[in-house]
């Protein structure tokens, strides 16, 4: 589409749902937001941006590709599940540490897992329907 | 250290051998045979320390509540298999380093093959039914890649999915007799099961289980008539052919017969199957073996013989015969890995295989010939090797067999002549007689080719003459094992002058004859082959294949027509079908229900939702219908803030806008909007509508009365915060304590993307075809 408004809003809008994205996801675990949740705004943000220039100028911006991004997320939250194994309880039994007071654990890598594969899974989608030149590979 | 420790640690570096690969292309194979040669040694030293009796048990959890356990059981027979796997293993990585250096690839070869060692390793150290299943399924499908490693050849891929089938079709046979066990004995753990002899061979299952463990065994152990994958595997490199052929892949069959001989064995049921299906296996291979001319082919069928006969040994289930099966399994992992390494070397510094080009290797040959000539006495069974104390202990079983089976000696005999005859006709034709006409000039192979064959070939030599040490720290413990009885053996190279000695002479000169006359007798029995063995099991099975996809295709093309309304109307009408019948059928039905005061504001978003999608039912626009649809979906997240539900409110309102934005882009592909449906096709549409939001309505209003698990809310409100560490019980119950279904639903996105991603693709491909 070739508004100048568009173009201008969406160059401040997706850095701000990215951003906002990871504080949702940030604070998932004890106030509303997760991965789920943030994986959708972070993916708005680029889907914006991709309705107001094209696919292949926003593909060109990210430096990982969608595909790419759904793998890692897949390893990330399957990886999360053998913490538990290594200490002898089942998979993806939680495991916890604490970091200067900020606590860290196993479900929060399965988060950042479940927010990627969202992101991956929906600009998959996107690329895939919204491409009309059919040349992304 | 745990006893998982090698396993896991190899499994672990199998991922990064190719980066090991990159950095040491040369040094690749030396640096990866130091895993298995310190695990060698790590479980020798565990079994030694443990005393010669005892057990060690390992255990953790996997998924406890289902009995599924982490369990590993090192007993005499794990131990010897370990030893096995991982000293041929090292052996063969060292031999690899070379051999396989000129491939490209080969960086994925050492993951493989690391892989497969693991899973094998695996396999024989498992003390958990369902964890040895799944070892086992990693063997196939490992020996899956190695066997097709040179896929772009036709042969290696066929070769390597047919065995990739059998041993599947095997493996779930196996996983259902596995069931069975637990459904007779409780457990799934090795150590438990084997204490429950009584129970298991007066329980019902049992034929069932014997036949299933039977089919799984066969398939693994290719015995006739699923033999057949086995001379086809020989396509992959031959590294792995030595490796799947000695100690790992089709031994993994007689392992499981071996260790589930203590509480399955001992029937008449157990002995008939077994040494019908051993001796016809042994005698096939030993006669096949005599016409080859390939030399692998030839080593592949003296491989399915020997199978044969340590099926039949078990099957003969004394405590002679069982003692008879250890040995020779030693023995035949001994001379077949060495033997298929060297035919690869062979193969490598003469550039062919074949017995009628090879000749006079023992000249430009000599360290490989010495290595080969040890390995063929071995197999022949000819003194001082420890291949003649094997074939002496087994007419020695058979010989004893309560009843006397006097066609079980002849038979085995008559196998056994082959094998003298094919091992002198192997060694003639190759090392001696005329220079063969060879593609390339023979020249001796490097250290790295003939270290592994030779020192393989040197054990066959040092265990017969000096077999205390072997015998009463590795053959006793397993044999104990596999009769369940403390059993002493002592192991002697000279038996004295008897039946058995007499027996062997007897065959090594009918062995001879038929060498000598080789020239009149092999092309006779080619003759033979090629007037009655019209049937190939190999081309059969693949027969079998495509008429089964055949089938399935014309049944899939049935079901799944192309036409998507037909899809949704199946999954509507199926989905209410049940969910009514259950509802009906549940404990009570109140009507009555207490609404509560409604607030006006939500009484007015409902309104407006009913509005919107009457609109969307009626309405003739795309546009239209998807717009209001939208509305309905906004209304239904303001719902859920009101109620306090902010997660599911904002996910709601992210996944409204992303659908409409979707459905209006997805609208440019489709064609123009028109009405095709009949009348009568629409007040069917709408009834099925009805009929499925009305079960929804009924199964919300019945699921707030219904109170099956009254703990579960407040389980999950009491421990979100202590077990899960955070304070929203949403997010906890996602990514912890439901973590596993999250899982299952990310998967499923994915394979959603997927499936988007290549249903575009698939028109590109369309359009491009029109253009040419």
């Amino acid at each position: 589409m070739n508004s100048q408004i568009l173009h201008i809003a969406a160059r401040i809008i997706k850095p701000l749902f990215v951003l906002t994205s990871l504080v949702v996801l940030y604070r998932g675990h004890n106030m509303p937001g997760g991965g789920f949740i943030g994986g959708l705004l972070a993916a708005s943000g680029y889907i914006f941006y991709m309705l107001a220039y094209d696919v292949k100028s926003t593909l060109k911006k990210m430096w990982i590709k969608p595909f790419e991004l759904m793998a890692w997320g897949l390893l990330m939250a399957f990886a999360s599940g053998f913490a538990g194994l290594f200490h002898a309880t089942p998979f993806l039994t939680g495991r916890w540490i604490s970091v200067f007071g900020i606590k860290l654990g196993s479900p929060t890598l399965f988060d950042v897992g479940v927010y990627l594969t969202v992101i991956g899974v929906l600009l998959t989608i996107m690329v895939a329907i919204l491409d009309k030149e059919k040349k992304w590979d | 250290m745990e006893l998982y420790y090698p396993i896991a640690i190899i499994f672990l570096v199998s991922f990064l051998a190719p980066l090991i690969e990159k950095r040491f292309p040369a040094g690749a194979g030396w640096i990866l045979s130091i895993l298995p040669a310190m695990s060698f040694f790590y479980y020798l030293y565990r079994a030694i320390e443990a005393g010669t009796e005892s057990v060690v048990l390992e255990s953790f959890g996997w998924m406890p509540a289902l009995g599924i356990n982490f369990s590993f059981y090192l007993d005499g027979l794990s131990l010897l298999f370990l030893l096995l796997v991982t000293a041929i293993g090292t052996l063969i990585l060292i031999y690899s380093g070379y051999y396989m250096s000129g491939y490209a690839l080969k960086d994925r070869f050492y993951m493989y093959l690391m892989f497969f060692m693991a899973s094998m390793m695996g396999l024989v150290l498992s003390g958990n039914l369902i964890t040895l299943f799944v070892f086992w399924e990693l063997t196939s499908v490992s020996s899956f890649l190695l066997i097709g490693f040179f896929h772009e050849k036709e042969t290696s891929r066929s070769a390597a999915l047919q065995s990739l089938l059998i041993t599947v079709m095997g493996g779930l046979a196996l996983l259902a007799g596995i069931v069975l066990i637990h459904q007779v004995t409780g457990s799934f753990e090795i150590a438990e099961v084997l204490t429950q002899r009584e129970a298991l061979q007066s329980s019902p299952f049992y034929f069932a289980i014997l036949l299933l463990l039977f089919a799984g065994a066969f398939t693994k152990s290719a015995q006739f008539p699923f033999h057949f994958w086995l001379p086809n595997a020989m396509a992959g490199p031959s590294p792995v052919s030595a490796f799947l052929h000695s100690a790992t892949m089709v031994k993994a069959g007689i392992y499981i017969l071996m260790r589930l001989a203590p509480v399955m064995g001992g029937t008449i049921e157990w002995k008939t199957g077994l040494t019908i299906f051993g001796v016809t296996t042994m005698f096939v291979g030993a006669y096949f073996s005599l016409t080859q001319t390939d030399l692998k082919k030839i080593l592949a069928y003296t491989t399915i013989s020997a199978l044969g006969t340590l099926v039949l040994l078990v099957g003969i289930d004394t405590k002679e015969s069982i003692t008879a099966a250890i040995i020779f399994l030693v023995v035949h992992s001994l001379y077949k890995g060495s033997l298929f390494m060297l035919a690869g070397s062979i193969d490598k510094k003469t550039g062919t295989r074949d017995l009628n080009k090879l000749g006079g290797l023992s000249k430009t040959m000599p360290f490989t010939t010495i290595a080969a000539l040890v390995a063929l006495f071995s197999m022949a069974g000819l003194p001082p090797f420890i291949g003649f104390i094997g074939k002496e202990l087994i007419y020695e079983a058979k010989v004893a067999i309560p009843g006397t089976a006097n066609f079980l000696l002849f038979m085995g005999i008559v196998s056994n002549i082959f094998m003298v005859a094919i091992s002198g006709i192997f060694a003639w034709r190759v090392f001696f007689g005329k220079p063969g006409n060879t593609p390339i000039q023979p020249k001796e192979t490097p250290l790295r080719l003939w270290l592994g064959p030779a020192v393989l070939a040197a054990l066959s030599l040092v265990l017969a003459l000096f077999p205390a040490f072997f015998a009463s720290n590795v053959v006793s413990p397993a044999i104990s094992a596999v009769r369940a009885t403390d059993i002493q053996i002592k192991i002697k190279l000279w038996h004295g002058f008897n039946l058995v000695l007499l027996l062997s002479l007897v065959t090594v000169m009918f062995g001879v004859l038929l060498f000598v006359f080789r020239d009149r007798v092999i092309p006779f029995l080619r003759k033979i082959n090629s007037r009655m063995v019209k049937f190939s099991f190999s081309a059969e099975f693949s027969k079998l294949i495509e008429g089964f996809l055949f089938i399935t295709k014309k049944k899939t093309n049935f079901i799944q027509g192309g036409i998507q309304r037909f899809y949704l109307m199946v999954i509507f009408i199926v989905t209410s079908a049940f969910v009514w019948y259950q509802l009906i059928n549940t404990q009570f039905w109140n009507i009555s229900y207490d609404f509560g005061p409604i607030p006006y504001y939500v009484l007015g978003i409902v309104v407006l939702m009913i509005a919107a999608s009457l609109l969307a039912v009626l309405t003739s626009s795309r546009i239209t219908a998807i717009v209001s649809m939208g509305v309905v979906g906004w209304g239904i997240a303001i719902i859920f803030a009101f109620y306090g539900a902010v997660d599911l409110a904002i996910t709601q309102i992210m996944v409204e806008m992303l659908v409409v934005v979707l459905f209006v882009m997805v609208i440019y592909h489709l064609p123009v909007f028109k009405n095709f449906s009949s009348k009568a096709s629409r007040i069917r549409d709408g009834i099925i509508a009805l009929i499925f939001g009305g079960f929804m309505t009924a199964l919300t209003l019945k699921g707030d009365q219904l109170d099956l698990y009254p703990n579960i809310s407040e389980y999950y409100n009491e421990n979100s915060l202590v077990l899960g560490q955070g304070r929203n019980i949403v997010n906890v119950i996602l990514v912890d304590f439901r973590a596993l279904d999250t899982i299952g639903e990310i998967f499923v996105l994915t394979i959603a993307a997927v499936g988007v991603f290549s249903l575009m693709r698939l028109k590109i491909n369309k359009s491009k075809k029109q253009v040419k």
